[in-house]
């Protein structure tokens, strides 16, 4: 019997000083070209946070749009207003950074990152009132320091800076006075990368309608990496988030491979599930900071926002079969493997038509697919161009080869079977994964009946092999049998054992 | 005659589009010497 998608989270944080200070283009620039004007516009090419929360793909991520409404509404968004600009959605929020900052030195077990004490006495009763944030996660939260501390950190201690407004408002420290794998700079990113996943995570777990302590197993799928000079990617996101997410039962471990790495994460999940190994699994992740304004270049070139402005979060709950919530199909997974090669057709049989075949299914009775959902507003004017429907007519000039289509519906298919992209340009986030949710919402109401989860992932980028990689999955609405109504073979031997007894008796009273 | 032929080529591919090994292939059936090629990804 499968194992079922409980529930998710989706989280998205506005990081505006982050875009200068933690993304790679901004920090590069930073010190190959310091005088440059890209960095001298880059404050007047900053959203604030109600343009923010009123951005339609934002809006789509925490669920407060579905992504069928938003294919009505033609692109680019970013000059429309969403007809909603809530903080929070059905699957998440969009969290303010000063709330954010709090929320990493929550993260944080350490004490790597201090606060301003006037930054945490008026950030603090804003946090409080998130209904998602625990007592736990408050209380670890600390006065704070004074300016002068925060600047010795920052000036003379190594210490990455945290701003708002491009004051200094906190610091995070290196937890190593030599080993380049503890320093600010990786610590900051592993605290982002961990607080945002903790806040995704407890969507996840209040959406699924379950406690706490029923997770068993965490399985974080970021792409970052946490270790010393010992043991570079030593790890361990999973039981690390799972512990400030209150999950006390829970171990976990973390499964890497780049973008493509969530769509492994719930493929495994689902598997240890379905195998009874664990009754819950978590999946999560966290954001990237490096990826914050990657694109900027080019959006401030045409005269854009910098769109990449939010860090992203995401978590599913993977549980044994209720009888009621979608299927994770696990027999019928699709892998790039070593051998399949990178021609396009090659990529997209091994992920799409092959695992389909087995399923007995033809490419267009997916209903829709998720292959790398993207948002174009931000990859169109960086030349990238729509990267889901890129993959789309792909999957359907693969289709037309098979003979399941015919040429002149390629463009129809790809309209009717393909969604707009509206994830942040966070690598793993976008891959795949940001549709679950609102799948299993459609399942729920009868309104969907499959959907394909492609994760797609570029390992070449680590130079350690040149090859590409890719998984994916069938979520199919629940098929009624649940773990609890099954017979199990003990109740199965208990029944014919009375069958004979009552057949003996029946014998014994004949004669 | 193909109007690679002979001609030395760089070639970027796309995680996304068309990679890098796939253009090699198809540019060395050509004729071409292929004297790099990378897939990168846009996203």
């Amino acid at each position: 019997m499968n194992s079922v998608m409980k529930g998710a989270g989706y989280i998205l944080v506005h990081t505006p000083d982050m875009i200068m200070h933690n993304g790679t283009t901004q920090t590069t620039e930073r010190i190959v070209n310091p005088d440059s004007d890209y960095l001298k516009q880059i404050k007047s090419h900053l959203r604030p946070y109600d343009r923010v929360c009123a951005y339609y793909p934002n809006q789509t991520y925490i669920g407060n749009i579905t992504p069928f409404e938003l294919a009505k509404v033609e692109g680019p968004w970013q000059d429309l207003e969403a007809p909603t600009d809530d903080r929070y959605g059905l699957f998440g929020e969009i969290m303010p950074q000063d709330e954010f900052y709090l929320l990493i030195q929550a993260a944080d077990e350490f004490e790597l990152v201090y606060l301003d004490k006037d930054f945490v006495a008026g950030t603090l009763p804003k946090l409080a009132e998130d209904p998602i944030i625990t007592e736990y996660i408050l209380k670890r939260i600390r006065e704070g320091v004074d300016q002068e501390r925060l600047k010795k950190m920052v000036e003379e201690e190594g210490a990455e800076g945290l701003y708002k407004d491009d004051h200094l408002v906190g610091a995070v420290r290196r937890a190593h006075d030599i080993d380049p794998n503890l320093s600010a700079h990786v610590m900051i990113e592993n605290l982002v990368s961990k607080a945002s996943s903790v806040l995704a995570l407890l969507y996840a777990v209040k959406n699924a309608g379950i406690s706490p302590e029923d997770v068993e197993y965490t399985i974080d799928c970021s792409e970052e990496a946490c270790g010393d000079m010992n043991q570079r990617g030593g790890g361990n996101f999973g039981k690390a988030t799972a512990e400030i997410a209150g999950l006390t039962h829970s171990t976990g471990s973390d499964v890497r491979g780049f973008c493509a790495a969530p769509a492994h994460a719930v493929m495994v999940a689902a598997s240890l599930v379905k195998a009874g190994t664990f009754k819950t699994v978590a999946v999560t992740a966290g954001g990237s900071t490096a990826k914050l304004g990657m694109n900027g270049k080019d959006h401030v070139k045409k005269g854009l926002p910098i769109l990449e402005d939010c860090l992203g979060g995401f978590a599913v709950i993977i549980s044994e079969n209720d009888g009621k919530n979608p299927e994770i199909n696990v027999e019928n997974v699709g892998w790039h493997a070593v051998g399949t090669g990178s021609s396009p057709q090659n990529v997209i049989a091994s992920l799409v038509t092959q695992p389909l075949a087995k399923a007995g299914l033809k490419v267009t009775d997916i209903d829709y697919y998720s292959p790398e959902m993207q948002n174009p507003d931000i990859t169109k004017p960086a030349g990238a161009g729509n990267v889901p429907e890129a993959n789309m007519k792909m999957i359907g000039a693969l289709a037309v080869k098979e003979g399941d289509l015919e040429r002149r519906d390629l463009a129809a298919f790809v309209e009717k079977h393909g969604l707009p992209g509206f994830a942040p340009t966070q690598g793993h986030i976008p891959s795949g994964v940001p549709l679950m949710g609102h799948a299993r919402e459609s399942m729920l109401k009868g309104e969907v009946n499959r959907v394909m989860i492609v994760g797609k992932g570029s390992l070449f980028l680590g130079r350690i092999t040149n090859l590409f990689d890719g998984v994916s999955f069938i979520m199919e609405p629940n098929k009624g049998e649940s773990a609890a109504s099954s017979v199990s073979s003990d109740e199965i031997r208990k029944l014919i054992a009375e069958s004979l007894r009552d057949f003996a008796s029946g014998l014994l009273e004949s004669r | 005659m193909s109007i690679l032929n002979g001609k030395k080529v760089i070639i970027i591919g796309d995680r996304d589009g068309i990679p890098g090994p796939a253009i090699a292939l198809c540019a060395e059936s050509a004729g071409a010497e292929v004297i790099f090629s990378a897939t990168e990804c846009f996203v």
